[in-house]
């Protein structure tokens, strides 16, 4: 018998607003596991309130949200919802600062989280063979003794996706992770997300058609709290809808 | 790997200190007991209670320097644990005055007698033993802080607000302590102490205890509260500080770090107000005036916050001067303290000690410019960002 779950991420009729503007307006999303997923729309459209209802930020007001078919996010909170398998990235790159490159990735290493298995944490070989196979990854093998605060702005979004890749999880956020990149790290940075999403799914929202272009994958266009259009960049950006919402013409 | 050696420089370097501590406490006693009393090296024992009051203070900011230097919670209530720490041990020093309070009374403290009070209140018992009142030194303040701190960090109170709250904690506690219906001795508080264990609060060898007893407090609570913030949890803790979304979404529970990080830091705080109370002989509920936890956040950021040595460098430092200038100069101190908190903000952000480590830090090779760091930024807003 097949146990896999057969969506990884499941949004049924979603809604929430925010003194009486509707953010998400039933909204319903499913991502497979294994996928990796664009999604575009305009300013507004609930891109950023969506990853804040299945992080755990935001309750929404109704719908459903569940993870591999039976977990219900609705009730947890970020930590419980990050543990399960969720990772996050900002848009604007968060990484600590003061911490080291290392010292970033150790953080975010999928182990015990609470104050007392940190307390007596030892860095194991196994651990720090995987933060150096990271830092291979995400290019940053040089610079793995510097503070983070010290990096450049593309570095600290790499950093970030490195660290979600130590926190092994089955399912990754990504917020506008090629804003502010020069084009150079823009086809880079694609490269590395294709390279990531072969193992875990993957949700990219972007403005920049050129690089969802280079994902080349399935798009999903919301507008207002709602889907508008989804399928492939060629399919999605020639719906009357979305350039009429979006695309402008 | 360079993060490491840092690390366990940082540490070999409080290692260092907490050693340098009590080197300078023995010295203190030789001065006091070996050199004649007409030297101009001698040390007279009122000086050595100075000193032994000094080392309390620092020991207190040493506890605001784990939650405000590592965690970011800007606590303008830490006094209040001092206090409290001071007053389980004021309650012990009453029980052993016994029958030779002014009025006799083999039963009750004086203040009861005084209040026609016929019995002890039940939250008095047990304070004839010292074991009972040194767990309640840790308990009182312990419990205070994990109450207060569940209630709050749960609730996401942070910055500005959090700090708020902390202070009326303080001036709470400080208006029910002035209460002579609570039964810890009112306006007056606690004072008139005897004997400690045993041995007379006035006498030489038992002042030149307390000191030692202060510096060795000092140097062990220094020692583990390195081996705390060099651990992976300490870790987490400044992850806390710099970007606390970004650790909830990495799976880790802000709060708890907190809740912990803030008992365990006024517990310390206990302690120190434990030892400052029988080497100045009297606790009362001034202890608890909020300008008094404003005090330490200036001892703090004087000598640097974040940095574990700075705070008894400058709680140290600040009294001294606090002790010459209201010898010389009593209506100037405030306006001293006042400048040099702006001076410090201004001019030294992070403190005596985060200045000196930047200056002999080598600087890496050559950057680009532009990927430099503003230092400036992250400093300026220790109080306004948190």
């Amino acid at each position: 018998m097949d146990t896999s779950p057969r969506s990884l991420l499941y949004l049924d009729n979603v809604s929430v607003s925010f003194d009486g503007f509707k953010a998400l307006n039933a909204l319903s999303f499913v991502v497979a596991p294994g996928e990796l997923r664009a999604i575009i729309g305009p300013n507004g459209a609930g891109k950023t309130t969506m990853m804040d209802i299945i992080t755990g930020k935001t309750r929404p007001d109704s719908g459903q949200v569940f993870f591999e078919d039976t977990i219900d996010l609705t009730t947890r909170d970020e930590a419980g919802i990050a543990r399960l398998g969720i990772g996050r990235k900002f848009q604007k790159p968060t990484v600590f600062e003061s911490h080291t490159v290392w010292d970033n990735l150790e953080l975010a290493l999928n182990r015990g989280r609470s104050p007392f298995a940190t307390l007596f944490y030892k860095l194991t070989a196994r651990d720090s063979d995987r933060i150096d196979e990271i830092l291979a990854t995400i290019r940053l093998t040089g610079r793995r003794d510097e503070l983070a605060a010290n990096l450049s702005h593309g570095q600290k979004q790499w950093l970030e996706i490195g660290m979600l890749l130590a926190q092994e999880p089955k399912l990754l956020l990504v917020d506008e992770p090629v804003a502010g990149m020069t084009d150079a790290e823009t086809a880079e940075t694609a490269v590395l997300l294709k390279e990531i999403a072969r193992t875990r799914a993957v949700v990219v929202v972007e403005h920049d058609m050129g690089f969802i272009r280079d994902l080349d994958v399935r798009v999903t266009c919301l507008a207002e709290g709602s889907v508008l259009a989804e399928g492939s960049i060629d399919f999605v950006s020639n719906d009357p809808n979305v350039i009429e919402n979006y695309l402008g013409r | 790997m360079i993060s490491a050696s840092i690390r366990r420089s940082s540490h070999r370097n409080i290692v260092l200190f907490a050693g340098a501590i009590m080197a300078v406490a023995i010295l203190v006693l030789a001065l006091n007991l070996l050199v004649p009393a007409q030297s101009a090296f001698h040390v007279p024992t009122y000086a050595v209670s100075l000193f032994g009051k000094y080392l309390t203070y620092a020991l207190l900011a040493l506890a605001l320097d784990l939650v405000w230097g590592f965690c970011g919670i800007l606590s303008l209530g830490h006094a209040a644990f001092f206090g409290l720490g001071g007053y389980a041990m004021g309650m012990y020093l009453v029980r052993q005055i016994g029958s030779r309070g002014v009025y006799g009374n083999p039963l009750l403290p004086d203040f009861m007698v005084f209040l026609n009070w016929q019995e002890m209140p039940w939250y008095w018992y047990g304070f004839d033993h010292f074991w009972f009142a040194a767990l309640m030194v840790l308990l009182v303040p312990g419990t205070l802080a994990f109450v207060f701190g569940w209630l709050a960090f749960r609730s996401r109170v942070t910055g500005v607000y959090l700090s708020i709250i902390t202070q009326a904690m303080t001036y709470a506690l400080l208006l029910s302590f002035f209460r002579n219906e609570m039964g810890f001795g009112g306006n007056n508080g606690l004072t008139d102490f005897k004997e400690l264990l045993g041995f007379n609060l006035q006498a030489q060898g038992t002042r030149l205890g307390l000191f030692v007893a202060s510096a060795l407090a000092l140097s062990l609570a220094l020692l583990v509260s390195s081996l705390l913030v060099r651990s992976k949890f300490g870790k987490v803790l400044v992850g806390i500080r710099d970007a606390e979304s970004r650790t909830r979404f990495l799976g880790y529970r802000p709060e708890n770090y907190k809740l912990l990080m803030f008992t365990v830091s006024a517990m310390m705080a206990g302690v120190a107000g434990a030892l400052y109370v029988p080497q100045v002989g009297i606790i009362n509920p001034g202890e608890f005036a909020p300008a008094n936890s404003i005090e330490v956040v200036i001892w703090t950021a004087v000598g640097g916050r974040g940095t574990l040595i700075g705070p008894v460098l400058g709680a140290v430092l600040v009294n001294l001067g606090k002790s010459v200038f209201t010898a010389e100069f009593p209506e100037f101190w405030l306006f001293a303290l006042g400048g040099l908190f702006v001076a410090t903000t201004l001019f030294l952000p992070k403190g005596i000690v985060g200045t000196l480590r930047d200056k002999m830090t080598p600087r890496k090779k050559a950057e680009p410019a532009a990927e430099r760091p503003k230092p400036a930024v992250a400093d300026a807003e220790p109080l306004a960002a948190e």
